[in-house]
């Protein structure tokens, strides 16, 4: 075990893990993570809290993450590299492991144009690949990447994120193997729609032995309508939504789509389940986690396993 | 001596101005018809640029304005001239003008 | 070349509104060749602040200079002849040639007339772009001759990030993705061995962020 957490285990027995996602409220009443954690607890084996995503001040991921083990929940801490340097990152590392946050994810972060503060100085001191070599040098050489050791090293299940679907489509797959060689024990996919392409993608990468090496958890986000699908499809950069999977939605009536919404996302984790080379799915139920029961649990995932 | 419209820097349009000047027509060729291929085009840009100038400090980019004439266009050049300077008189001495009869 | 913007002429009026006699500094460098500081500039500035001024009721008098280059001591010593008969001196150079007037000229105010911008190139008439962030560390040879700190918005030194869309960067259309135009390179050059490298973190010390910075050249001096 790299860092004994239960994301870690589960994987490490060989389950398809679950994990879902939980953004922060913009304010500091933690009472909304707690409504939102609930609809968490039990369905997932660790639950990603974001940082400020999509550069819009939000309460800090270290936060939630703590307000989400208070709970039960094993937290996922997300850590972009938008809005600290080194000194910073190396600090609140050391602070979430010493609150027992066990997980987390190197992110390079929206820049800060999309947010609330677009005249913000942006960081970018080390980039996301840098950050997974920074943690795996703390971790597992327990020293600074300055050379200096540490009194007690960080613990953390390293994660990253892959877009299989932005261009250029043929650095993708070299690019998993970079981040996998640079000390990502696990990869969290961006939203799946197009399963043709993702296949190819996972073909290739299968070719090169990486799912044996970095664990792979697919991403999905349940549609609630043909207008979100739309417009994700037309906004958020890198998003790759076939006009097919937009027409089996948009052929229900308004009032039937979020069904079929969820019915799809059950049908896509079922068929993930069975590929080889995917050890689980990360749920983005974006602002509806009240479905993620029924989205795990329709997908036969629930109970989730205990391991010791 | 002026050999095309081309020649005439933003400098000499504003100092006209300074010299007193209400209004300034620049006259070049056809465009199209340059002898030295852009010379009217760059004028105009020219034109374009100390208009928004003068707009900026309130003497106003409607006093100055290019035409295109051709060298055989006696009538239309009286023309222009005329409805020009109606024109400025319409807007009457430029603000510049209009401070320096004040300061005198 | 450093390029830069004009400042709006309502922002110069009010740095010059308690003078009456100023200087009018230009520079025969690149802020000439980005036509945003040279002799034809400060000839227009000139003629358009007293127009202004004249119009406002408070007549003004302008000296037009224009030196060689502003960031050199023999072409600021130039106006040591006159400087002091004014009371201020609005420099048309870049960031650093107005500094330096503005330290060997001591108690003359300086005032900016530009805003200065990057170091650029001229895509086409009219048009500039940045390519250079000076930042103390070159790695061109490693990425194609395309900078991952200046081309990229995130400086990333292993993207591109999950933004770049079919060559654009996820800042806007108009701005290509560095990384995309980086791999192009790359593959055309036959070295995407570069792209997969592992680079250390970026030392920025020799950047901005290590402070003001000098060089020294003993061989030179």
């Amino acid at each position: 075990m790299k860092a004994g957490s239960n994301l870690e285990k589960v994987l490490a027995a060989g389950h398809f893990a679950v994990t879902a996602e939980c953004g922060p409220p913009r304010g500091a009443d933690p009472e909304i993570v707690r409504k939102k954690a609930a609809y968490v607890k039990g369905n997932v084996d660790a639950c990603n809290v974001t940082d400020n995503q999509t550069s819009v001040v939000r309460m800090s991921s270290v936060a939630g993450c703590v307000l989400l083990k208070e709970m039960g929940i094993e937290p996922l801490l997300q850590m972009v590299v938008r809005d600290r340097n080194r000194i910073a990152l190396q600090s609140d590392l050391l602070g979430a492991s010493a609150l027992g946050v066990r997980n987390m994810l190197c992110l390079s972060g929206d820049h800060q144009k999309f947010g609330d503060d677009p005249q913000a100085k942006n960081v970018f001191d080390i980039d996301s690949m840098q950050l997974i070599h920074l943690v795996r040098t703390m971790r597992d050489e327990g020293v600074f990447p300055s050379g200096q050791k540490l009194e007690g090293a960080p613990k953390f299940f390293i994660g990253c994120a892959v877009n299989p679907f932005a261009d250029p489509f043929e650095i993708r797959v070299p690019r998993l193997k970079m981040k996998m060689m640079a000390g990502a024990d696990f990869v969290q996919t961006q939203c799946i729609y197009n399963m043709d392409k993702f296949k190819t993608y996972l073909e290739d990468a299968k070719r090169q032995g990486l799912h044996e090496k970095v664990k792979i958890l697919a991403g999905v986000t349940p549609l609630k309508s043909a207008g979100m699908a739309k417009f994700m499809k037309k906004m958020v950069a890198g998003m790759d939504i076939p006009d097919a999977v937009i027409k089996r939605i948009a052929d229900e009536p308004k009032e039937k789509q979020a069904a079929k919404g969820i019915e799809m996302c059950i049908e896509q984790i079922q068929e993930l389940k069975e590929m080889e080379g995917i050890a689980g799915v990360h749920v983005m139920a974006i602002e509806w986690e009240e479905k993620l029961q029924e989205i795990i649990g329709g997908a036969g995932l629930l109970p989730r396993p205990v391991v010791d | 001596m002026l050999p095309c419209t081309g020649r005439i820097e933003e400098t000499l349009l504003l100092e006209a101005f300074e010299n007193g000047a209400d209004g300034v027509m620049v006259i070049g060729c056809l465009e199209g018809d340059c002898h030295y291929l852009s010379g009217n085009i760059r004028a105009r840009a020219r034109v374009a640029r100390v208009a928004g100038i003068l707009e900026s400090i309130r003497i106003g980019g409607d006093r100055i304005r290019m035409f295109n004439l051709s060298a055989g266009e006696g009538a239309k050049f009286a023309a222009y001239v005329n409805e020009f300077v109606g024109q400025i008189r319409e807007l009457g001495p430029s603000s510049i003008n209009v401070a320096r009869k004040n300061a005198a | 070349m450093i390029t830069g913007t004009p400042k709006p002429i309502e922002e110069i009026l009010e740095m010059v509104d308690p003078y009456d006699r100023i200087v009018v500094a230009g520079c025969y460098g690149c802020v000439t060749v980005c036509r945003v500081g040279g002799e034809k500039e400060v000839q227009v500035l000139s003629s358009t602040l007293r127009l202004a001024r004249e119009t406002a009721g408070k007549k003004i008098t302008i000296k037009e200079v224009c030196l060689e280059r502003q960031c050199d001591p023999e072409y600021i010593e130039q106006m040591r002849s006159y400087v002091h008969d004014y009371q201020a001196v609005l420099s048309i150079a870049c960031g650093a040639g107005i500094q330096f007037l503005a330290e060997k000229y001591t108690t003359t105010p300086l005032l900016p007339g530009i805003n200065t911008g990057f170091l650029g190139v001229t895509e086409r008439q009219g048009e500039w772009a940045e390519r250079c962030q000076g930042c103390g560390d070159c790695v061109l040879h490693l990425t194609g001759g395309i900078c991952p700190v200046t081309r990229c918005a995130k400086s990333l030194f292993h993207g591109p990030c999950g933004g770049s869309v079919q060559g654009h960067c996820e800042v806007g259309k108009d701005t290509p993705c560095g990384w995309q135009l980086i791999i192009d390179r790359l593959k055309a050059l036959d070295q995407m061995d570069n792209y997969t490298k592992l680079k250390p973190y970026k030392g920025w010390n020799t950047s901005r962020d290590g402070g003001p910075r000098r060089i020294v050249r003993e061989d030179m001096i």
